[in-house]
């Protein structure tokens, strides 16, 4: 899994409590009818971030995204961009641009005249609209489709075009709604990296919408992971990857084992659960109520198999019987099944190209995990 | 297709053409005739297209359905543009099945019904409020446009549902306000349906015979009045020579039509 | 990835539904427009068909009067209505108008449909022209299909004038002024509105449902009726729609084509208008065609509008 490589950001501004956001949005609600589609969105984002909302379909990313760009009147709640209340601003005078799910390119104009739709509302002189319409399209590398009309583009030159006409007028804040959706899987992972580098080569603030954890991880400076129109958790690729605080988080990005169990003992530093599962697990940090009921989430691929060796002192430990081995290529995942029935999965990485294996199926395995590792969740 | 030729299926469409073009075509060459007895063959000549020119009372008819068409077009495709965006956009609002009703009731309304129906109403407001003055060419004009929008709200109408709303989101996104929205995207992209409207109600009125006699007055004839008074008296060449005119001149707009939305598609 | 959106929130609020103004005169124009020239116009039919026949201008009696300055005084005379069932002319015109229609369209439907089919099964080149001659007809003046069929029937016109020549008859075949001039006169102007239809339903119909039936054994009459047939019913209830409704009503072939033998409800308004000049009648007749037309068109509303909408 790929983990970050993006951030336009030399210092993290959302570390910093007197940073002044760039967008905040406040107690953001919005209902259909009776149907709630976000409620009470809390959100700073600060300027020159590359900001992704992540969730399942239907979670409200796109209707938060909608209110920023206007489409939307929220029920209740405030946005500020730059400082000023966006309350009552039609889209037209919001300096937001979107790029559209489906592109939306204006069928009857050429790629030149759907780059320069924007600023021609501005009333730029026509040099200028000229220079910055090829500025863009060779920003996005399409120079030579100026004259095009969108019937004649390929899906991924459309999708160029949608983005040079989002960033022609360097708005404040460029939203894009599922970017790299209708792209197939090759041109998307190539278009990832580019995205990133045009983002940070404008320094332009985006809000992207996507339900690929992939893509979000890819590009993000910084992931919120959206559920039933709620926010779940903000935070950068690895603090969402390696420390989900909900169950709902842990489970939808990545894969993830959980085991259930209650808290024993805490002493200074590390916390002793006792699980029905693979007995007593020690975690790593304190202040958790003994008897209190916690879930203890651990990732594949921290989990060792210990094939003859014997376990590190201090590692929790488990044993198991292996029901099922996918090979990846890469990787293989092995599900073992736990003496209380429980299915877990771990990830070995492939290291050697010899197709020998030392584990194979119904062996019965043991394996570790450093308590580091092992993420407590109350929720 | 799977399956064997279908040969029932083909013999209809033979004799399905056949009798759709025979009378057509028979018309055509007889107005070539240069006997004044429409049956007997008897050499090639152009005289009644001559006499067609020569014909003011026909010329006049022609030009009264010429301006009344293009009047009813036009009125047609500014109220069926507006009744299609009120039934496609506007959502619910008070009276809406009504409205919906009657945008689509002329689609089904019998001719004698709309003609009588419209004189009965012109002659009532004349009584009452002293206008219409008479009948005529404003009549006549009204009266095709009623039934006319009918058919200009279902093209549109149709063109305009299927409009991706996410085009208007982003010219208001780019900053256009909402009336240049309108203005320089969605009636640009409705523009064929517009058109296709124009010509349809233009050859609706321009073919009235029924709603026409209905609510013309004296002095107001129409061309298929005219055509239809000598058409009673049986059948005249000239009428051939017309008739050819017309055929010539609908299947060459036909044609261009089909020439240009395929390219267009192309 | 959308969001539940009712159709009428947010955006459409905005953009859908602009500014208070603009939006009242787009909608009070046609609106108006149809309340005025459109509504109104069926009510005082309704209205003059429960009137009396006056010999004034205009020749009906008032439906309401004011008497001895304040009482209103409504007269509902259902004379008119009376006559039109007391009268054989008018029971007469009415069964036998839908009855030529209802042969009329039915003999549309066999010929159209096998067109349609024809055309939708020819290869893909010749598709095009088939499809023009279907639409050229369909947009050429009524009146001047109706009189070429004149030519193409009467004693000494082409039909007759053939089957002369062969040898076939020895008397040419009376066919003008009779019931059968009028049906053929109807499915001829008709028939491109039940080809359409027809055509666009197959066209849209995907060839591999056909494959699947023969895959799965169905031999090609039965792949025919159990799978083309059901799928192209909605075109061909819109055709047969299209066709019967305005044939019921029909004014100009009955009368150009037809004899005193084929009395048609479209015929009897228009004789008891103009030559007779008894508006309430004549508006009795338009009122009772309408309730004649009530079912058809409540089924136009369901099936024909749609796919008229689909044809364009």
């Amino acid at each position: 899994m790929a983990i970050g490589v993006a951030s336009g950001l030399q210092d993290k501004p959302w570390t910093d409590p007197s940073a002044r956001p760039y967008v905040r949005i406040e107690g953001l609600s919005k209902s259909f009818g009776d149907v709630a589609a976000v409620t009470g969105v809390d959100l700073d984002i600060f300027r020159g971030e590359f900001f992704a909302l992540l969730g399942a379909s239907g979670c409200g990313k796109t209707t938060l995204l909608r209110m920023l760009a206007g489409f939307e009147e929220p029920s209740s709640g405030k946005i500020y961009i730059d400082g000023v209340d966006m309350a009552g601003i039609p889209p037209h005078r919001r300096p937001v641009n979107m790029m559209f799910q489906s592109y939306a390119l204006f069928p009857h104009m050429t790629v030149a005249q759907n780059v320069a739709f924007g600023l021609q509302q501005e009333r730029l002189p026509r040099r200028e609209v000229a220079d910055r319409v090829r500025q863009m399209l060779d920003l996005v590398q399409i120079g030579g489709l100026a004259r095009r009309k969108p019937d004649q583009l390929s899906g991924g030159q459309r999708q160029r075009v949608a983005l040079a006409r989002s960033l022609a007028k360097r708005p404040k804040l460029v939203l894009l709604d599922e970017p790299l959706g209708a792209l197939d899987r090759k041109l998307r992972e190539q278009t990832q990296f580019e995205l990133v580098n045009i983002q940070e080569k404008l320094e332009t603030t985006f809000v992207v919408v996507t339900h690929d954890q992939e893509e979000a991880m890819t590009m993000a400076s910084r992931i919120c992971v959206m559920n039933a129109g709620m926010v779940e958790q903000v935070g950068t690729p690895h603090e969402i990857y390696e420390y989900p605080i909900s169950r709902f988080v842990a489970d939808f990005i990545g894969d993830a084992n959980l085991f259930d169990g209650v808290v024993d003992a805490t002493g200074t530093g590390s916390t002793r659960i006792s699980s029905a599962d693979v007995g007593d697990i020690v975690v790593e940090g304190g202040g958790a109520a003994a008897g209190a009921p916690v879930t203890v989430m651990v990732r594949p691929e921290k989990i060792q198999v210990l094939a003859p060796e014997a376990p590190d002192p201090g590692f929790n430990t488990g044993e198991g019987i292996v029901r099922e081995i996918a090979y990846l290529g890469g990787m293989s995942v092995y599900h073992l099944e736990l003496p209380s029935g429980k299915r877990i999965q771990l990830a070995r990485a492939n290291l050697m190209h010899t197709a020998e294996t030392p584990i194979g199926w119904d062996d019965r395995v043991r394996f570790h995990w450093h308590p580091a590792n092992g993420v407590p969740l109350l929720a | 297709m799977t399956g064997r030729k279908p040969w029932f299926a083909l013999s209809l469409l033979v004799l399905g053409y056949l009798f759709l073009y025979s009378p057509i075509v028979s018309l055509v060459v007889y107005s070539f005739n240069e006997s004044r007895l429409v049956t007997v063959w008897s050499g090639f000549s152009t005289r009644w297209y001559g006499a067609l020119l020569q014909n003011h009372q026909l010329l006049g008819a022609a030009w009264l359905s010429v301006r009344v068409a293009l009047m009813t077009a036009t009125l047609s495709v500014v109220i069926g543009t507006l009744s299609a965006f009120a039934l496609v956009r506007f959502g619910s609002f008070r009276g809406r099945t009504l409205f919906a009703g009657m945008t689509m009731a002329p689609l089904v309304m019998p001719d004698v019904i709309t003609g009588l129906s419209l004189l009965l109403l012109f002659v009532a407001m004349e009584g009452v409020l002293g206008w219409p003055a008479g009948r005529g060419m404003t009549t006549i004009v009204i009266a095709h446009a009623t039934f006319a929008t009918a058919y200009v709200t279902v093209v549109v109408q149709s063109r305009l549902s299927q409009l991706d709303l996410s085009l208007e989101e982003a010219a208001l996104d780019l900053g256009a306000p909402p009336w240049k929205v309108v203005a320089v995207i969605t009636i640009p992209l409705i523009w064929p349906a517009m058109l296709a409207g124009w010509l349809l109600a233009f050859t609706l009125s321009f073919d009235d015979l029924v709603v026409a006699s209905f609510t013309s007055g004296p002095g107001a004839t129409t061309l298929p009045m005219e055509v239809f008074s000598s058409v009673r008296l049986g059948i005249s060449p000239q009428i051939n020579a017309l008739a050819t005119v017309f055929i010539v001149a609908v299947t060459a707009m036909v044609v261009l039509a089909n020439q240009l939305t395929f390219r267009r598609r192309g | 990835m959308t969001s539940p959106r009712k159709p009428l929130d947010g955006f459409r609020d905005r953009l859908c539904r602009p500014a208070g103004l603009g939006r009242t005169v787009a909608l009070l124009i046609p609106y108006g427009w149809l309340l005025l020239f459109f509504a109104l116009p069926l009510l005082i039919v309704l209205k003059i068909s429960f009137s009396e026949s006056l010999l004034a201008i205009p020749p009906y009696s008032p439906l309401v009067e004011w008497v001895d300055d304040a009482t209103l005084q409504i007269r509902l005379s259902l004379a008119n209505f009376q006559q039109l069932l007391q009268d054989d002319l008018y029971v007469v015109a009415y069964l036998n108008s839908i009855k030529v229609a209802a042969v009329s369209t039915a003999v549309c439907l066999l010929l159209g449909y096998g067109m349609a089919y024809g055309i939708a099964r020819s290869a893909a080149r010749w598709r095009y022209l088939l499809l023009m001659l279907i639409v050229i007809p369909f947009w050429t003046s009524f009146l001047i299909r109706v009189y070429a069929m004149i030519g193409f029937l009467k004693d000494n016109g082409l039909v007759n004038n053939l089957l002369l020549g062969l040898g076939v008859i020895d008397q040419p075949l009376a066919i003008m002024h009779t019931a059968w001039a009028v049906y053929i006169g109807i499915v001829y102007s008709y028939l491109p509105f039940m080809v359409l239809p027809i055509y666009a339903a197959l066209d849209r119909l995907d060839p591999s449902l056909l494959e699947a039936a023969g895959d799965l054994g169905a031999r090609p009459w039965k792949a025919f009726l159990r799978v083309t047939l059901p799928l192209s019913m909605r075109g061909v209830i819109a055709g047969s729609l299209l066709v019967f409704i305005p044939a019921v009503g029909e004014f100009v072939i009955p009368e150009l084509l037809g004899g005193l033998g084929t009395p048609m409800i479209g015929r009897v308004l228009w004789s008891d208008f103009f030559a007779n000049r008894d508006w309430p009648v004549a508006s009795a007749v338009a009122v009772a065609m309408l309730v004649l037309l009530v079912v058809p068109v409540m089924l136009f509303d369901r099936y024909g509008a749609r796919s008229l909408r689909e044809r364009r």
